[in-house]
């Protein structure tokens, strides 16, 4: 197994001491009954201090399962870590014991989850399910968790909190209660915060708050945020940086705008314009033809082959590798020389795509 | 919540009236003769006559049925039919006995039955889960009185290790006051006697108790794998607790909430298995008298007895759900 000394480039860009979290060449698979999921399948970056990713991809592609890796919430079995190191702060959280990471949970790491509705515990008040955390790491009594627990609400722009404190989750909107998954998640300072999907469950008017509030404590609190999401309009609005996932591997990164606006990946290029625009209206929806590999049965070659409107020869061949690409920002024989391969890469400029177009 | 309880009380009302109803034709429908199993050999046509005279036998059906209600509604439960003795007399006397058994089946059931479905859950799908899942079925399938029978032969008999009948070795005389065997012994200062009246309580509890075992062991591993699969509990991983504070503040908490609705639900079966059992180990409880009294045809002690049990089920239902509001702030009675 080799180990890709080369990291995302953003990271790359700014190299220093100021990393926090980099995860290295980790694979999650999954034994089931028909076989082995590779969910997780050669996966490497890193996120510096107070910088904002955006970790995207399509339904099943493994962008929550990376998540849940770093976080060492998956249930072993049936999930197999099988290789890989998540370096958070210089240590591995995979050779942490369970003792130790339970100190990085919540935390250090503190996690967003996508379904608010049922994300909090019904018999408990809101109140109490935010002390909880904050007693359990920093050591406060129950009153002074409490008065916590009423400041976070407060942070996150619930009104009333002395009130909203004593509700339970039942007495909340969807809304309301994504901002106290959020209170929670910041009670106690965290370093790096992963958000999953933290507003596709809610109404769009509720995402645009959600999103300027995830935005606004990102700046004040200066916290790491990891924000996994398929939608590109999200990731246009609250990160700098962007890991594009497909099939569980990343097959693009770069800064928002390089990828948003001139993808390199075929793949990426799709998502754009799969995107409904205005001056649509009447017009199908562009979509990208073919469907997710079966994860039993990936393709030999590269895994967006069968569906890339640009594949040609080394595709089917030859598995790409973004580590080995130079610069390495894209997973894609039109940009790197396939290795062994007589054909020469038709090295693509990056190019600005219209969205929906 | 006091509006919701008598709310709840109010609605007992119907449920009873309906249920008077029933006994009432239930009972006059039974085959047998009152006059034979009054007077037995002292029958003869002008007795038996007089007899239907004087109980009102002879009555249209409405008539005597409006008679029995409003004695009902005066809180008059009727009279042996044999001896003349009150009901209500003669049941506070054997209830405490029933009582005492119905509750240690209910520790037997709920004491293993919650801790053994934990243990189901959390290895589900393992050998242990499969052993778990055999005695409960086991438990579930086979009938009070074989599992009493086999119990009084193997322990009782077999063994010689625990008593098969009566609640308190008959030999020993102590001033009953209260009628439960358990506080009785104690009041008399005799923790000996105490020591022999749980003995007595064991067998029968775990015949009784064996059903309700099965149904609450089952319901609680299948509560608490739901309940693990639940992203709050996810999310109480997230906050960095231990497993033991996850499982025991956020999966247990929640998955008590269908088991307890179902212990309320089995107090009935107790009271109805109560029957059988107290018939197997010999116990002095309701149970017994009742099924004396439905060999002596003694309608009266029968039709109360089922009217004050459907009271008793229905009141404890009552206040599971009142518990349940405290364990469940989703329910809000208003």
């Amino acid at each position: 197994m080799t180990v890709p000394t080369t990291v995302t480039a953003p990271a790359r860009a700014s190299a220093g001491n100021d990393v926090l979290l980099e995860v290295r060449d980790l694979r999650t698979y999954f034994h089931v009954l028909d076989g082995t999921v590779k969910a997780v399948d050669g996966v490497s970056f890193s996120v510096r201090r107070g910088q904002t990713i955006g970790l995207v991809g399509e339904s099943g592609c493994g962008k929550s399962v990376t998540a849940l890796t770093i976080m060492r919430l998956l249930d072993i079995p049936p999930a197999e870590i099988a290789s890989g190191e998540i370096i958070f702060e210089g240590r591995d959280l995979l050779t942490l014991s369970e003792d130790e990471m339970r100190h990085v949970r919540g935390n250090d790491i503190a996690m967003i989850f996508q379904e608010p509705m049922t994300s909090l515990n019904p018999v408990y008040t809101v109140g109490d399910q935010i002390a909880e955390a904050v007693m359990l790491h920093q050591r406060l009594s129950k009153k002074e968790a409490w008065n916590k627990a009423i400041e976070s609400l407060r942070a996150v722009g619930i009104n009333n909190p002395e009130r909203r404190v004593k509700q339970y989750p039942h007495e909340l909107s969807g809304g309301m209660r994504q901002r106290v998954m959020i209170a929670m998640a910041l009670s106690c300072d965290p370093k790096l915060l992963i958000a999953d999907e933290p507003t596709t469950a809610l109404d769009v008017t509720i995402q645009a708050q959600i999103l300027e509030l995830i935005k606004d404590v990102q700046d004040r609190t200066g916290t790491a945020l990891m924000l996994i999401t398929h939608d590109l309009g999200v990731v246009a609005e609250t990160v700098h940086d962007v890991l594009v996932m497909y099939a569980g591997r990343i097959v693009e990164t770069g800064t928002v705008e390089d990828v948003l606006l001139a993808p390199k990946h075929p793949y990426t290029e799709g998502l754009l314009r799969s995107i409904p625009s205005r001056g649509m209206k009447g017009q199908r929806l562009n979509v990208i033809k073919g469907t997710v590999p079966n994860p039993f049965n990936m393709p030999k070659g590269c895994n967006f082959a069968p569906r890339c409107p640009y594949a040609f020869a080394p595709c089917a061949e030859y598995d790409p590798r973004i580590e080995e690409a130079n610069p390495p920002d894209v997973a894609c024989w039109l940009y790197t020389p396939a290795p062994g391969s007589p054909i020469p890469p038709r090295i693509r400029p990056r190019r600005p795509v219209e969205v929906g177009a | 919540m006091i509006r919701y309880i008598v709310r709840r009380l109010l609605g007992a009302i119907p449920v009873l009236f309906g249920l008077s109803i029933v006994l009432f034709a239930f009972v006059h429908l039974l085959p047998g003769d009152p006059c034979s199993a009054i007077l037995g050999q002292h029958r003869t046509e002008e007795a038996c006559a007089r007899l239907r005279a004087n109980l009102g036998l002879d009555d249209p059906l409405t008539v005597q049925y409006l008679r029995y209600l409003g004695s009902l509604l005066r809180g008059d439960l009727g009279a042996s039919v044999i001896n003349n003795k009150p009901f209500l007399d003669e049941f506070l006397v054997r209830f405490p006995g029933t009582i005492e058994l119905t509750l240690g089946a209910l520790v037997f059931a709920v004491g293993l039955g919650i801790p053994l479905g934990r243990l189901a859950a959390r290895h589900a799908q393992s050998w242990l889960d499969g052993v778990v899942t055999a005695i409960s079925l086991f438990g579930i399938s086979i009938p009070v009185f074989v599992l009493g029978l086999v119990l009084v032969v193997v322990f009782g008999v077999g063994l010689g290790w625990l008593p098969t009948q009566g609640r308190i070795d008959a030999r020993l005389r102590f001033e009953s006051v209260t009628n439960f065997m358990l506080i009785d012994t104690l009041l008399a200062g005799r923790p000996d006697l105490f020591v022999d009246a749980v003995r007595h309580l064991i067998l029968p509890s775990i015949a009784l108790g064996s059903i309700p075992l099965a149904i609450i062991t089952r319901i609680t591993r299948a509560s608490v794998i739901e309940v693990s699969h639940e992203d709050y509990v996810r999310t109480a991983r997230a906050k960095g607790l231990t497993e033991r504070r996850v499982d025991e503040r956020h999966i247990m908490r929640n998955a008590w909430l269908p088991v307890t609705t179902v212990i309320g639900l089995q107090v009935g079966g107790l009271l109805a298995g109560a029957v059988l059992t107290e018939t197997v180990f010999v116990w002095n409880g309701v149970g017994r008298w009742v099924v004396d009294a439905i060999g002596n045809r003694d309608l009266t002690i029968v039709q109360s007895t089922i009217l004050v049990f459907a009271l008793i089920f229905l009141v404890v239902n009552l206040i599971v759900d009142i518990g349940y509001a405290f364990l469940n702030p989703r329910i809000r009675y208003a």
